[in-house]
Parts: structure tokens; C-alpha cells; sequence
């Protein structure tokens, strides 16, 4: 590659000032909200218009220069982090709000929109966008249909696959594809599922509608604290079984609880074996009658204590506690490393069980705080990166962590993604007839496989290596692959 | 294991590609015609519920299974369906459900046929069983082809099993039923969609509008008084809705007079004769004798798109006919759908 030339070409495609090629300048490109692992891009663009991304494509095209769709950079996986020789197509600058549809409830924004700037723009006419996950101050609704992001309401309300209702997707080779609308159902394959946690992998969002939710009139956070694991996870299983769909429902366990109370005074009860921290709503009759009976459940199922916060300051500090658990948990020690598996519920208890034994084994702390009623799992396992050997350990901890999950029937990631991350956990859930297919699949979108290339689906010759690769019925499907 | 025919489906997939011979997937046949064209293959005898575990609200069964079945055991627990699937006929099976992507009239509340897909076991074209998605409500490991597989018709293979998330039942139920002119009754609905509620259908048809009101028995009673009208404890209303058994859907095509889907903006304005509208105005069930360009020119303008009811859609634009060579590289599976493979 001429790379003179090449950025030349890319510097007539963007405005000045758009394309930075300067080290100092392109250090915060360098990673993503997963620091531990970093790569210098070649150069980063931040167009402005749906053309300049266009024309940039176009270059990278030609030229085949891999790129890396970027929204704010807060994904957890690796997923934004820069390949080499790649260049990273930021796309902060495409950050307008072109239509709030009040009659239809919906709006179309571009990707680098912040998902809390759609609540905001549409609050005043009692209207919200449901997901939320915990970065959604900083995070870009563009990035979180890449990885179909979550948070603490998707129990609820869904995750970004069930909110956004269109797309417009422009490919590598140039095509526009313009997916759904206003409506709710469109004929022909779904694309917009499948674009949906498609990792950046397949095509550049550019304009996503996203259905608004009317914000409900009455919320109330109940606090059941629990002497043992068990009985939490019981009050778990119950309380979604019955028909009460909490708007939220996260457990944390000692260790993350009382560091959460030392951080942030929410009033935890410090001598609880485990919480379960709870949000009903719901108009004002609704969320009544789900409250008591959720706090008739939480004492049937052994809580000793209920508390019941209904005005808006007492749910925040309810909630204060859960959404400083992370940082909490990173005073105790120098790093923690966040995982993120999914489990059916009946496996909480076993699962929490063997993460407290893999704890003991690898002699590194392990903390649990997580959606629990959607079985989504985010242990945080505690180490030092200043020793030498407690990152490889940690890394070791985790990928065990999530064969663990995987061996219930779970997935290696709920909501987090793929990213380079969790490429070789990858090989424990899938054999290499499926990985294969993923593989087509990409190609339909991205035949000369420049879009984000290297993540979120592991080759299979990094799969034989790690030894994980399935074998379905004594059979191989690819029997001349060479396995190392 | 009883019911379980996936070897033999794996062979009849296997020596169709040997012969380049097409295969026609046949469910109940409650919602596709029989064969006109191509090797009819009966994917049905496939059948019986894997596993359920009410506590985890989630069911794996495979692709043939009755849904009277399924419907009949979730409701052992007093669960359900959350996409509301028609049985036509009181037929249909959870592969044909999910082959179709129909979804019921609580769709906008509870969620489309595609939003219930935890994960599949399938067929691919090239005879090979694979497996997506999982048991689990949250999971982003690989692409999604599991909810690609909804409302594809069978095109991209053969669905062995199917996960999907059930919801428990509500505790209570009732419909409230109001006398109104059409463009009224879309309004309602409109107001309706913008303020918290139990409301988990509505349906306006022939002057009247009804709305379901699912949840705690307390806030049913208030919000059917908020909303007036008759209250009907038990209606049949939305059961034949779901199974297409209202007047409107069996009245046949004829006299120039064709029925038509029509998936649009919710609030956009109604077509000028009467239809049905459901899904807080996201559906409609129109049935004209306007010509096809009108049709599809009303549906346009109201942000969506018109199909003949019933009817498969057609997978032909560029990147759906690469996805479609992505599973089934040699158009084995019901390719009178892909235009890259017209009917024979």
C-alpha cells in the first residue's frame, strides 16, 4: 500500500482537521473501555455527513485497509480496539437527532448520538429510550447496536435488538441498506436482528429509529437483604416465575455490597449474605399492587429485612450503591477485570458456588454483582497487574468463569460482546460447522473481510489451538484442517 | 427418542444436495399451501417438547411440535406464548411459527415472534446441524442467526428445534369495548400507546374499538373504568384475531376484492375504507378492490408496506439473496421465495 497516497485520498474525503494521523493525537483511539489490551491505529477518521463515510469506505476499499467502526469507545470487549495497519472510523461527529416523531413514538438518530441524549431530547413529552446500559452517559446508541447493549430495565424492556425498530447500514462495498421504519414488522430476512451485536463487522450504522416508551408515572425500589446466597436466588426465580417482571433486578453478594456501602453510604445492610435490589412501575395503582406483592414474596422467601423506597431521592439512594458497586470493588485491589456470562437462573447457585472455588484456587478475590433476572452475570475478579503473572492468572480465572457458565447452558457474554475478548471462550460454545456459517455470513456483507476484522468470531485454527473446538457425532466437518 | 427425526431430515437434506433437487418444507400446512412445485419434504413428524422448566420461562421444542400442544402444557403453569402465534384452524406448529414470524395482537407489548427466539437448532444446505443462540435471555456471543431465522420461510434451512421465552399468564384479564368512528379509534389508540397502562391489545373493527387489559387485578379494574365502554370478562375477540377466524379474514378474494396486510407507521392516516386496525395502528387489514399500485402507494405513504394476506414474502434483494448462498449455497430450500431461484 502507498500510504501516502492513501491518505491523501482520505484527506480529500473529509473536512480538515478530520483525519489524524499524529501519535499524541490518535493515543485515545488507542483502545477501548477494555484498556488492558491496546494497538496504535494507523490513523483515525471522524466524518461528519453520511457521504464522507461513504467516501471514506470507498477509499478503504480500494486501497483494502481494514477499518474499525468506533462509537464513544466505551464497550468493554475490545471491540473498537484498533487492528494494524487499520484505520479507525470514528463516528462521534455524526451525532444528530434528525427527527422526534412524537405520534409514532419513535425518533431517528445518528450514531453517535449519546443513548441518554435521546431520553433527554423526548423527556418532555413523557417519552424515554429503554435500554440503558451502565455507560449510557458517555456510550453512542451507533455503538450500541453494534453490541446490542443491555442494561439494568432490558428485564423489562428489552436490549437494543427489541428497541431499535431501523437502520440505515452503509457496506464496505457502498450499498445503502435501509432496514425497517416506523412500523413494527417489514418482509424479507431481518437484518436489523442481525445487525444488531453484528460488532461493526458487517456494515457502518448510520441512522438508527429507535421506539420511545411512554416514562412510567410510578417507580418504587425495594431492598430485600438475605442471610444466605440461596434464598436470594430462590426469591430470584420466584418473583419472575409469578408474573412480576421488575423493571430491574440486580443481586449483589457480600463482598460487593459492603464495598459498595463503604463507597457510596446507600444504606446496604453490611451483615446480609446477599441483596436483591428490585424496581417495580408502573402507573400508580400498577406499581402498588406489584409492590405488595413482591414484598409479601421477599418475606416468604426468607428476606429479613424489606426496605421500600418511593420518592425519587430515597430510589437514588437505593440505586447509588449498585451503580458504584464497580468502582467500589475497584478499591479494594489495584485492577479488577469484568466478566460477563449468562446463565439460566436455576444455575445461579452452582455457578456462584464454583466462581467462589475457581476464587480460592487461583488465590484472587472474585466479587458478584449482577442482572439476576435475566441470569447475567458480572463477577469481578481482583487483581494486580503490578505483580508479575496476576493478569495471565485473572485472564486464566475468567476464561474458567465462562466455560463454567457455558457448561450450565449459558453464553460466554451477555451483553458485553465478543470483541477480541472473549474470541477463544468463543470456541467452547460454538464447533467449526458454526463458525463456518458465521463466517458466510460476514462475506455477504464484507467479502473482502475489512470490517473489523479479527473479532468477535475466532478462526478455527485459533480454536484448534486452544483445544476447545467441539466435535459434533465423531465428526469433524472440515476432516483436511490441519488441527495443532 | 420419540419425535426425534433430525438424522433422517439430515439425510433427506444430504441426498437432495446430492441430486440438486429442491425440497419444499412442509410444517401443518395451516399456513402454506401444499407444494405446486418442487420435492415436498414433511419437516413435521419432527416433533415434541424437549425441555421446559417453568421456573426458567424458557421452552425448547422441536420444529414440528403442535402449538395446541405447547399451549396446552405452558398453560399447565399458567404460562403463554408471549407472541401470540395463530393457529389457524386451531393448527400450526412452533416451526411454522417461527418459519412465518406471524406474530399475535399483543405484538407492540409483548413482543414479535423474533423477539421470543432464544436460540435454534437447524439444518443448514449443506447438511450440517448447527446450533445459535441458547437458553438464555441475554447472549451476544456471534451473529444473531437464530432471530434471522424468523420470518425466513424455511429459506435458509431447516429448523430442528427451537428455543423460545414463555411469560407467565396474567393475573387478571378483561376487555373494554367502545362504539367510535374509525378515525377516533385510532386516535385512542395513539393516546393510548403514550401513557403507561395495562393495555395489551387493541383492535378496531366494524365502529367498534376494544382494548385488552392484562396485569394485577387491582389495576385492571382501574384502568377499565379510566377507559369506559363495556367491560367483556372473557372475550373471544382476540383468539380469533390471533387465529385469523374474524369475518374479515375468511370472506374469500373475489369480485375484484383482495385482502391486504399492512405494516406502517402506527399514527399515519387510515386507508379510506374500513379495515381492520390493530397493533396501536401498526397493522391493518384492508380489503379493497384498489388496485395493486394504490395499495402499495397508500402503504408507501404511510411509512410501510402492503402484502397480500397470507402470502410469503419474497427474499430478493442483493444481500439477501448472498445471505440466502450463505446457508444454502445450492438453493435447496423452498427457493421459489428467492428470486435468484424462480419457481420451476
Amino acid at each position: 500500500m502507498n500510504e501516502s497516497k492513501v491518505l491523501q485520498e482520505l484527506q480529500r474525503a473529509l473536512p480538515t482537521g478530520r483525519l489524524i494521523t499524529e501519535p499524541a493525537a490518535m493515543r485515545p483511539y488507542e483502545t477501548d473501555g477494555l484498556t488492558a489490551i491496546r494497538e496504535m491505529p494507523w490513523a483515525v477518521a471522524l466524518p461528519g455527513t453520511e457521504d464522507e463515510v461513504r467516501e471514506v469506505l470507498a477509499v478503504c476499499l480500494e486501497h483494502e485497509v481494514p477499518v474499525v467502526p468506533r462509537g464513544a469507545g466505551t464497550g468493554l470487549s475490545g471491540g473498537a480496539r484498533p487492528v494494524q495497519g487499520g484505520l479507525v472510523l470514528g463516528l462521534s461527529k455524526l451525532n444528530q437527532i434528525l427527527e422526534v416523531d412524537v405520534d409514532n413514538c419513535t425518533a431517528r438518530v445518528q450514531p453517535g448520538v449519546r443513548n441518554l441524549a435521546i431520553s433527554e431530547a423526548v423527556a418532555e413529552h413523557g417519552l424515554y429510550y429503554a435500554p440503558d446500559p451502565s455507560s449510557q452517559l458517555a456510550c453512542s446508541i451507533g455503538g450500541n447496536v453494534a453490541e446490542n447493549s443491555g442494561g439494568v430495565h432490558c428485564l423489562k424492556y428489552g436490549l437494543t435488538v427489541h428497541n431499535v425498530i431501523g437502520l440505515k447500514v452503509r457496506t464496505i462495498e457502498g450499498d445503502v441498506l435501509e432496514l425497517g421504519g416506523k412500523g413494527l414488522d417489514y418482509p424479507g430476512y431481518d437484518l436489523l436482528a442481525l445487525l444488531c451485536g453484528s460488532e461493526g463487522m458487517l456494515g457502518v450504522v448510520t441512522e438508527v429509529t429507535v421506539r420511545l416508551l411512554p416514562e412510567a408515572p410510578q417507580k418504587v425500589v425495594l431492598l430485600a437483604a438475605f442471610s444466605t446466597l440461596e434464598s436470594a436466588a430462590g426469591a430470584v426465580s420466584r418473583i419472575i416465575g409469578e408474573g412480576v417482571t421488575p423493571a430491574g433486578l440486580e443481586l449483589m453478594d457480600q463482598l460487593t455490597l459492603r464495598a459498595a456501602e463503604d463507597f457510596a453510604g446507600a444504606g446496604y445492610p453490611k451483615d446480609a449474605a446477599a441483596i436483591l435490589l428490585c424496581e417495580l412501575d408502573g402507573d400508580a395503582t400498577e406499581a402498588r399492587a406489584l409492590q405488595r406483592y413482591a414484598v409479601r414474596l421477599f418475606e416468604e422467601e426468607g428476606a429479613y429485612d424489606v426496605q421500600q423506597a418511593e420518592s425519587a431521592e430515597q430510589r437514588e439512594r437505593l440505586w447509588a450503591g449498585r451503580k458504584a458497586a464497580f468502582p467500589a470493588v475497584g478499591r479494594i485491589a489495584p485492577d479488577y477485570y469484568c466478566m460477563d456470562g449468562t446463565i439460566p437462573r436455576a444455575s445461579l447457585v452452582e455457578v456462584l458456588r464454583g466462581i467462589s472455588e475457581l476464587s480460592e484456587r487461583y488465590g484472587l478475590v472474585v466479587g458478584n454483582v449482577f442482572h439476576a433476572g435475566d441470569g447475567n452475570l458480572h463477577p469481578l475478579i481482583l487483581y494486580d497487574a503490578n505483580q508479575e503473572g496476576q493478569i495471565e492468572l485473572a485472564e486464566g480465572l475468567g476464561r474458567e468463569i465462562l466455560e463454567l457458565c457455558v457448561g450450565v447452558g449459558g453464553t460466554v457474554t451477555g451483553e458485553h460482546g465478543v470483541g477480541v475478548e472473549k474470541l477463544t471462550p468463543m470456541c467452547a460454545q460454538f464447533n467449526a460447522a458454526e463458525l463456518a456459517q458465521f463466517e458466510r455470513v460476514k462475506e455477504a456483507f464484507d467479502p473482502a473481510r475489512l470490517m473489523n476484522p479479527g473479532k468477535a468470531i475466532p478462526t478455527l485454527t485459533r480454536c484448534a489451538e486452544y483445544g476447545g473446538m467441539h466435535v459434533h457425532g465423531g465428526e469433524l466437518p472440515f476432516p483436511n484442517l490441519d488441527r495443532f | 427418542m420419540a419425535g426425534d427425526r433430525a438424522a433422517q431430515l439430515v439425510d433427506a437434506v444430504r441426498s437432495a444436495a446430492a441430486d440438486e433437487q429442491p425440497l419444499r418444507l412442509l410444517g401443518a400446512g395451516s399456513k402454506v399451501p401444499a407444494a405446486e412445485a418442487g420435492h415436498a419434504l414433511q419437516v413435521d413428524e419432527n416433533r415434541g417438547v424437549v425441555d421446559y422448566q417453568p421456573e426458567e420461562l424458557v421452552l425448547t421444542a422441536r420444529g414440528g411440535t403442535p402449538l395446541a400442544e405447547i399451549q396446552a402444557l405452558l398453560h399447565q403453569s399458567r404460562q403463554q406464548l408471549p407472541f401470540e402465534p395463530p393457529m389457524i384452524g386451531g393448527r400450526g406448529t412452533l416451526g411454522g411459527a417461527v418459519a412465518t414470524g406471524w406474530s399475535g395482537p399483543g405484538r407492540p407489548w409483548r413482543g414479535a415472534v423474533r423477539d421470543a427466539v432464544l436460540g435454534v437448532e437447524m439444518i443448514n444446505g449443506l447438511g450440517e446441524r448447527l446450533t445459535f443462540g441458547g437458553q438464555v435471555m441475554k447472549n451476544v456471543a456471534g451473529y444473531d442467526l437464530s432471530r434471522l431465522q424468523v420470518g425466513a420461510w424455511g429459506s435458509l434451512g431447516i429448523l430442528l428445534s427451537i428455543s423460545v421465552r414463555v411469560t407467565p399468564e396474567a393475573h387478571a384479564e378483561r376487555t373494554c369495548q367502545l362504539e367510535c368512528a374509525a378515525a377516533e379509534a385510532l386516535s385512542r389508540m395513539r393516546a393510548w400507546a403514550r401513557a403507561h397502562s395495562p393495555i395489551t391489545a387493541t383492535c378496531f373493527e366494524g365502529g367498534v374499538l376494544s382494548a385488552r387489559l392484562s396485569g394485577m387485578a387491582e389495576s385492571v379494574a382501574a384502568a377499565a373504568e379510566r377507559i369506559g365502554g363495556e367491560q367483556v370478562p372473557d372475550s373471544t375477540l382476540w383468539r380469533d384475531l390471533r387465529d385469523r377466524a374474524l369475518p374479515v379474514f375468511a370472506s374469500q378474494d373475489g369480485d375484484g376484492q383482495r385482502l391486504w396486510q399492512i405494516h406502517c407507521a402506527p399514527a399515519a392516516e387510515l386507508p379510506p375504507d374500513a379495515c381492520l386496525v390493530e397493533w396501536s395502528g401498526a397493522r391493518r387489514w384492508w380489503r379493497t378492490d384498489a388496485r395493486v399500485e394504490d395499495v402499495r402507494a397508500y402503504a408507501e405513504q404511510a411509512g410501510g408496506v402492503a402484502l397480500p394476506a397470507g402470502a410469503a414474502p419474497r427474499f430478493d434483494s442483493p444481500h439477501m439473496a448472498r445471505l440466502k448462498r450463505a446457508f444454502d449455497p445450492q438453493g435447496l430450500f423452498n427457493p421459489h421465495l428467492n428470486d435468484a431461484h424462480p419457481p420451476q
